[in-house]
């Protein structure tokens, strides 16, 4: 597989929230300000990173049948240790992003992941698709945040913005404005995309529109996952 | 008494998991299109929430604190209720079939949903007593409970309507869910006032 297009492919094209819409719950809590959408991303990023590493490097040794509970204990090893460097290092942001953290292990886009592209592809094809993912997540994050931190509170990672700092629309902070700019952000991406990825390709896991689409399509394998996010 | 009145209140409007905490998205959004099945979810989580924490709180008080081991709090939570929801599973199966006909296929689909890893993580933060975490998880779950009913309403009433070919599916659904999760902004400080 092409690294470039390996690596490239979670930003646009199978975006892992706004395409796949996979990781919604961390998507709109954390996006209320940049500084900590960019936390977010980080942190989901590393972890991603060293899990499809690991699990790409077991994927021999891990006994079929019991691969995700062995899948959740690498992550939650990950999370755990994350979490602890950015207590350490960077308290201000564990504060904000409080409960959202630990809660990176119930992430489906991990999980999801895991199954779908490090158990089956060398560990290296595995780690650049990992930091892909984890990019693309960290820049739709940043995207979603960027507009509600701008229309919400009239700053851009903390900075001031003439004008707007006075016309600040609050609620777009706040949960409503959440649901609100995400949808409108996928609206844009199904009107824009120009390929559709097929849904079957990437599973259903942790689909929110598994029940729409009605398509019992996917193997059990993906529905294991899907159980799982 | 109050002080529980106020948890079980305020985890079911304020707080609410889904429309204010964000938790639990991912089957809100997915479930919620027919009132059964948004019903039957509902109850297993419920379920799930009140067991996972009537198990989770004992060991992080009575194994992890005493032993400094509060690190290990992600790891052994998630484990332990993956764990619990395989053995209800099992035992539902067994002894009561009827009730794991209705929650049966719901319940590996919460193994690890956000809401109920969430719950059990909170109400240690918050340092919840058990009494207290117990009735913090039951509100929650009816939290997500009239937040899945009402949002299931919602959609049935959205089927059929004439909606731009790019919203259609998910975008128009989450910008239901924004104007749903508007409402409950209503709700914030009226409970306070109620006991004050």
């Amino acid at each position: 597989m092409n690294t470039w297009k390996n690596l490239t492919k979670g930003f646009i094209k199978e975006n892992p929230v706004l395409v796949l819409v996979l990781g919604t719950c961390p998507t709109l809590a954390t996006s209320t300000s940049v500084i900590n959408a960019l936390g977010m991303g980080a942190a989901a990023t590393i972890v991603l990173l060293c899990s499809n590493i690991v699990i790409s490097a077991l994927r021999n040794v891990i006994p079929d049948k019991v691969r995700i509970p062995c899948y959740i204990v690498l992550i939650a090893g990950f999370v755990t240790a994350v979490q602890m460097l950015v207590k350490a290092f960077a308290p201000a942001l564990d504060e904000s992003l409080g409960i959202y953290l630990p809660l990176i292990v119930v992430n489906c886009i991990i999980l999801g992941r895991a199954e779908m592209f490090a158990n089956k592809n060398k560990v290296f094809d595995s780690a650049i698709d990992g930091l892909g993912m984890g990019l693309g997540f960290t820049f739709a994050l940043f995207l979603m945040a960027t507009i509600r931190e701008i229309v919400g509170s009239g700053t851009f990672c903390g900075l001031e913005i003439p004008v707007l700092i006075d016309n600040h629309i609050s609620i777009m902070t706040m949960a409503p404005g959440g649901f609100f700019v995400f949808g409108l952000l996928i609206a844009f991406m199904n009107k824009f995309a120009k390929e559709k990825p097929k849904k079957k390709d990437f599973g259903c896991e942790g689909c929110p529109q598994a029940e729409a689409c009605g398509k019992t399509g996917c193997s059990e394998k993906t529905q294991e996952v899907a159980a799982n996010d | 008494m109050t002080k529980l009145i106020i948890i079980l209140l305020s985890a079911v409007f304020i707080n609410n998991y889904v429309l204010s905490r964000f938790l639990g998205i991912c089957p809100f959004l997915g479930v919620s299109k027919k009132l059964d099945s948004a019903t039957g979810m509902s109850l297993a989580v419920i379920f799930v929430m009140l067991m996972a924490t009537a198990v989770t709180w004992p060991i992080q008080m009575f194994l992890l604190n005493p032993n400094d081991l509060g690190y290990l709090q992600t790891i052994v939570f998630i484990l332990v209720i993956a764990a619990l929801v395989q053995l209800v599973e099992i035992v539902l199966k067994r002894y009561i079939p009827s009730l794991h006909k209705s929650l049966g296929v719901y319940l590996p689909l919460i193994t690890t949903n956000c809401a109920v890893l969430g719950v059990t993580i909170l109400n240690i933060d918050e340092g919840y007593t058990f009494i207290e975490a117990m009735v913090n998880s039951l509100g929650s779950g009816l939290g997500f409970f009239l937040a899945m009913v009402m949002f299931s309403g919602v959609r049935s009433t959205m089927e059929g309507s004439d909606i731009p070919k790019s919203f259609q599916g998910l975008p128009i659904t989450l910008i239901a869910a924004a104007i749903t999760s508007l409402s409950f902004l209503g709700f914030g400080g009226v409970i306070e006032n109620l006991f004050a």
